[in-house]
């Protein structure tokens, strides 16, 4: 395991402070990830969950530290070479585009040379269909295809999210609270759909819901106030006196 | 094999038949209507060229232009120049230039001289300006109101440009009285009718053209772009090229526009592409129908009829119409009258 630890590091985010004038979202924050790894990271609101994605995906820029994927520093790269080294991401509120349809809207996520000077085409090519029909049949969504994405219910679309994000076919797949708003039942389906992902993906969760976070069975990393707090496995975590004062007054 | 059903598919809410239906009166127009009236038609339709492009960039691409005038104004003057200067016995320059007090032609009038390169130069120069000029803005990520308000000082600078500059450009009152254009007499037999049935072809060719690019993946981006420019930032697009195509086609068919009315009109002037005929210009659209492409032709086409049988008898009536139907149109038809086509105000 130590020996192949250093060629299987795909993330480290080192010393990253991101500032508000003057508020520290993030404040000297550091974690890893291995290729293949599922992780969730846990905190309380404000902690700077969803800052840690904007810092990674390159919405934000860090005033001190550095992101490395793949052993390269990516922090002042533009969005789109971002997104076209391998890392994808689904934002908070579910960020799908709401006049096309289903099926193109997973058309556009899938489709790999994305120069405008390509774009002239009408249809889908025959490879992205597939990739698409895939898409659709994984998320349980063929039979909504034709519709346009800002009809489906909130968990449909945040069902889509994930599908756009995992048809880019990016290596690092950010889900930043893929469950919100989604009944148990939903919840647990789209657990089961980041376990199937497999060994191939390297999914960094961040979520409040704890049997959702059990499901997964992931090592978890717990931030506060920007800072790194604790990281274990759920059961370490839920034990930790410091993890529970931090949480005192929030969800349990 | 691409899948062409799209082309006939839901992006366009008019139901197809419409578009047939403008075209089989275009067609039967020059044998229905006089000299007269069927010159006043073939205005309304290069104006209808330039409404086209506005569906492209404010409908599809939510990108709000207050400026098409000026782009429609830098067609129209070039195409008003190479006809001054066609006019022009050897070695005489025009008369507007002589009563400022010139001498001589000014340099950068004398290419247009040259028939290629005024049809050379209404193509390119509005198409040109447009990417330049948006790229600059749309890459500092500026949109929405504030680019509206850009487009608008850009209209009035241009405007005001054009009036300051008397000498040259012949000032407030514009450029007029043609007699030829590329070796055609403009009062001769069949010149009228020959311009109508250009004016309709190139609707024609922008019509059909417009309609493959908002049914390709380019429309499917640019209408991405105008919902959820994050969205599509991060799943590796660049939305600004594509912002950036769609003004610069836009203002292409604006110039194409303002080249063919000069034509027709027989005159061009600040009156024409300043702010308040800009304004205009988005009216015509907002009240056919942004979204769709037949209806903002049927938009230019009514508001255009309208303000000619309004301004004719009531000229100070017509700017406070033409307001009261755009507060109308906008609060109460946000897709105009294709809205009511479809069949659906929402
Ligand atoms: N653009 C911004 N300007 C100023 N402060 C910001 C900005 N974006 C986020 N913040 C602040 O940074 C802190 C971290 O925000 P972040 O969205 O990362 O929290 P989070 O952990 O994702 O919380 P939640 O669980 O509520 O989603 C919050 O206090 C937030 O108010
Ligand atoms: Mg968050």
């Amino acid at each position: 395991m130590s020996g192949s630890a250093v060629s299987d590091l795909l993330l480290s985010v080192d010393g990253v402070t991101i500032d508000y004038s003057g508020f520290k979202a993030l404040d000297n924050f550091s974690m890893t990830l291995n290729r293949g790894e599922t992780r969730v990271v846990i905190g309380p609101n404000g902690a700077g969950k969803s800052t840690l994605c904007d810092t990674i995906i390159g919405r934000v820029r860090p005033s001190a530290g550095r992101v490395l994927f793949k052993g390269e520093e990516i922090q002042r790269l533009a969005e789109q070479k971002i997104v076209a080294r391998g890392i994808c991401r689904k934002f908070q509120a579910p960020g799908v585009l709401p006049t096309l349809s289903v099926r193109d809207n997973l058309a556009l996520a899938a489709r790999r040379d994305r120069r405008w000077w390509k774009s002239f085409g009408i249809g889908i090519p025959a490879d992205e269909r597939l990739a698409v029909e895939e898409a659709l049949d994984t998320v349980g969504l063929a039979h909504r295809a034709q519709v346009e994405a800002g009809t489906l219910a909130h968990g449909e679309k945040q069902w889509l999210e994930i599908a756009m994000v995992m048809a880019t076919g990016a290596e690092l797949l950010l889900l930043d609270e893929p469950t919100a708003g989604m009944g148990p039942a939903e919840t647990s389906r789209t657990a089961e759909l980041i376990l199937g992902l497999g060994d191939s993906r390297t999914v960094l969760v961040i979520d409040h819901d704890m049997s959702f976070v059990e499901q997964l069975a992931a090592p978890v990393t717990v931030m506060h106030q920007g800072k790194f707090l604790k990281q274990g496995s759920i059961a370490d975590v839920r034990a930790d006196p410091e993890v529970a004062a931090v949480y005192l007054g929030h969800a349990k | 094999m691409p899948d062409l059903s799209v082309l006939t598919a839901r992006f366009d809410p008019l139901k197809p038949f419409l578009p047939w239906l403008l075209l089989a009166l275009g067609l039967a127009a020059p044998f229905a209507l006089s000299a007269y009236d069927l010159n006043l038609l073939a205005r309304f339709m290069a104006m209808g060229i330039l409404a086209l492009g506005l569906v492209l960039i404010w409908g599809h691409g939510g990108i709000l232009s207050l400026g098409q005038g000026v782009f429609f104004g830098l067609g129209g003057y070039a195409i008003a120049i190479h006809m001054k200067l066609a006019d022009l016995p050897q070695g005489e320059i025009p008369d507007f230039m002589v009563w400022s007090g010139r001498t001589s032609l000014p340099l950068w009038w004398q290419p247009f001289a040259s028939p290629v390169f005024t049809l050379a130069a209404i193509l390119i120069i509005p198409t040109l300006v447009g990417a330049l000029f948006s790229g600059a803005v749309f890459h500092r990520r500026v949109g929405g109101t504030y680019f509206a308000l850009i487009t608008q000082a850009l209209a009035l600078a241009f405007s005001t440009l054009i009036i300051s500059r008397q000498d040259v450009t012949g000032g407030f009152n514009g450029l007029t009285d043609f007699y030829s254009v590329f070796g055609f007499g403009l009062a001769g037999p069949g010149t009228g009718s020959g311009l109508y049935w250009l004016t309709l072809a190139v609707l024609c060719v922008a019509f059909i053209g417009l309609r493959w690019l908002l049914a390709s993946r380019f429309g499917m981006l640019l209408r991405a772009s105008r919902d959820g420019e994050n969205r599509v930032r991060f799943l590796g697009y660049s939305p600004t090229p594509f912002k950036v195509v769609a003004f610069a086609i836009a203002a292409m068919l604006a110039g194409i526009g303002g080249a063919l009315f000069t034509l027709h009109a027989g005159v061009v002037s600040p009156a024409l592409i300043g702010v308040v005929p800009s304004i205009e210009m988005v009216v015509w659209v907002a009240i056919g129908g942004r979204y769709s492409l037949a209806g903002a032709i049927v938009g230019a086409l009514l508001v255009n009829l309208a303000r000619d049988a309004v301004s004719s008898a009531f000229p100070e009536l017509w700017l406070y119409l033409m307001g009261a139907l755009f507060i109308f149109v906008v609060t109460l038809l946000p897709r105009g009258l294709a809205g009511l086509a479809k069949g659906k105000a929402a």
